[in-house]
């Protein structure tokens, strides 16, 4: 891969540093890969257990590097959840943090790495691996959802080449980690930095903690990246007053941020002269298709931008026309090296090839104005984000009908607003049901549950939405 | 209700927990008490007892018991 081709001239680099003052170099990464293959014996799939520590990240960047083809889940995965991907994908290992080994069920711990383990399962039906496959991420991986996201190493390579090229990435840089290695947009981070022999400032610590920012400042961060709640929060903590003076930029990214918050960070950069820039991108994409220039940050204020180097981006109208006039909305559309191979839904899926050819139809509609800048104003795709991870509306109704047998639910929301309806009138029942949902899947707060006495259907069976959606803007009482 | 009640309840509220576990609860030792669980339960203290805390305390609140010291800045006795 392109990302590792500078490896052996980086060397005794250091890679990445941690809270514990630990340090590794791009050496060590290589002799790490190197017994990790040895270990797997092949191109296997493996999944990881992700934390934001050392031996997460040596893990990733091991498999990319070797072949060994890893599903990134957080390590906090609901057990349950786990085992229904594991049953699903029959991966060979698990390479899971010490802490959760009880997680890794029926197998067999044959290499300990730092606090990690990698296990072994005893598995028989092995999953066919097409050659380019490199990385597997999920869709909409609180609610454990089955669907994920096949990448390619030339996709990886491709974006994290671009997003160097565009944000001027070089040695110097030393972001930290706010992200979790399971998010696309966290990998991004790591690609883009790793291929340009920067050192990568890891951390468990999270922004509401005084230790990461001092760990921050004594290891001269010098990017930080957020979610558009990861902003308000800084905004909240007084991020703007901080003393931080090695730090040059911060990115966004998973999700629209509120205009207002984006002219408050916009003009933040420019008075301490800082970049502040705001991108676009799916899973499905690798991690980016679009950014707005530093520089355009407030003239275009509330914008995604443009499409990055090597992609392009237009607008279809319902037809699959092209809109060519400005400021008509139609379905934003990519092109780019970067777009996946597809979606894998079972074992079978993981040897098909490249089925998406380099163009992804984002399900994000859009406008561009008359200089060409794009402004995301809906979604055709009925998901919501929840703190900037994709949670597939569907699924979720699919988890709580599994759940709870004879009661039915609709699901309608927006971004950090998830609103369940039921036709169950118990008065415990919207506790119940944020209680269990909640446990499962980690979403909870942004979620309320409605009582409705019949969910509304067409004839043939289908809920209709929109009248719920209608209804679902108050927040509600059962919160 | 008397300030150590109204106190209890909202974590019980917002981070999910029981009353028997409070008094050992720590930022990130369960995980409800995440980031969200925390802003939610800083903007609720503030509400109920008509505080603001500046931003170091937003930070500093670390556990329930250190809640109780810094709430007592805000001359909130608990």
């Amino acid at each position: 891969m392109l990302l590792f081709e500078k490896e052996k001239i980086y060397g005794d680099r250091i890679l990445a540093v941690d809270d514990k003052d630990r340090k590794v170099t791009y050496d060590q990464l290589d002799s790490f890969s190197g017994e990790l293959y040895s270990k797997v014996g092949g191109k296997k799939l493996i999944f990881i257990l992700c934390e934001n520590t050392i031996e997460s990240m040596f893990g990733y960047l091991g498999c990319l590097k070797t072949g060994i083809v890893p599903l990134m889940l957080e390590s906090r995965i609901h057990p349950s959840l786990l085992n229904s991907l594991i049953r699903e994908y029959h991966p060979a290992f698990l390479y899971v943090p010490e802490t959760c080994i009880e997680k890794a069920e029926a197998s067999e711990v044959i290499w300990q790495f730092g606090s990690y383990c990698l296990c072994r399962r005893n598995e028989k039906l092995l999953p066919a691996l097409y050659s380019e496959l490199s990385l597997l991420l999920t869709t909409s991986g609180s609610t454990g959802s089955p669907k994920l996201v096949r990448q390619s190493s030339g996709n990886i390579d491709a974006n994290g080449k671009s997003i160097a090229s565009y944000l001027e990435i070089d040695a110097n840089e030393r972001p930290i980690t706010t992200l979790p290695m399971n998010y696309t947009y966290g990998l991004s981070i790591i690609n883009s930095h790793v291929l340009m022999g920067c050192t990568l400032l890891i951390t468990k610590y999270g922004v509401l903690e005084p230790a990461f920012w001092d760990f921050a400042r004594k290891n001269r961060a010098s990017s930080i990246a957020g979610v558009p709640y990861t902003y308000q929060i800084l905004k909240r903590i007084g991020f703007m007053k901080m003393d931080l003076p090695d730090l040059k930029s911060m990115t966004q990214a998973g999700g629209k941020l509120p205009s207002s918050l984006h002219k408050e960070f916009a003009l933040y950069a420019k008075r301490t002269n800082r970049k502040f820039i705001v991108m676009y991108g799916q899973t499905e994409a690798t991690a980016r298709m679009g950014y707005l220039p530093a520089d355009k940050s407030l003239e275009k204020c509330g914008s995604m931008g443009i499409a990055i180097p090597g992609g392009r981006f237009w607008l279809e109208d319902e037809q699959g026309n092209e809109v060519i006039e400005p400021d008509i909305p139609g379905e934003l559309v990519y092109q780019g090296k970067n777009v996946t191979l597809g979606y894998a839904c079972c074992k079978d899926d993981l040897i098909k090839q490249d089925e998406w050819r380099g163009v992804l139809h984002t399900g994000d509609i859009a406008s561009r104005d008359s200089e060409g800048y794009y402004f995301i104003t809906g979604r055709k795709k009925r998901f919501i984000k929840v703190s900037g991870s994709r949670v597939n509306l569907d699924e979720v109704e699919r988890l709580l009908k599994e759940q709870y047998e004879g009661i039915d639910f609709a699901c309608v929301g927006t971004d950090d607003n998830l609103t369940i309806y039921t036709d169950c009138s118990s008065p415990d029942a919207g506790k119940d049901i944020l209680d269990y949902l909640y446990r499962v899947t980690g979403i909870g707060r942004a979620a309320a549950v409605r009582y409705r006495n019949k969910i509304p259907k067409n004839e043939s069976g289908k809920t209709l939405y929109q009248e719920l959606e209608t209804t679902a803007d108050n927040r509600m009482e059962c919160k | 209700m008397t300030n150590l009640e109204k106190y209890d309840q909202l974590f019980i509220k917002d981070l999910r927990v029981k009353k028997e576990d409070l008094e050992d609860l720590k930022y990130r030792g369960i995980s409800t008490w995440d980031s969200m669980g925390h802003m939610d339960l800083v903007t609720d203290l503030e509400e109920v007892f008509d505080i603001h805390f500046n931003t170091a305390d937003v930070m500093n609140f670390s556990s329930y018991e250190k809640g109780k010291e810094i709430m007592k800045k805000y001359g909130v006795m608990i």
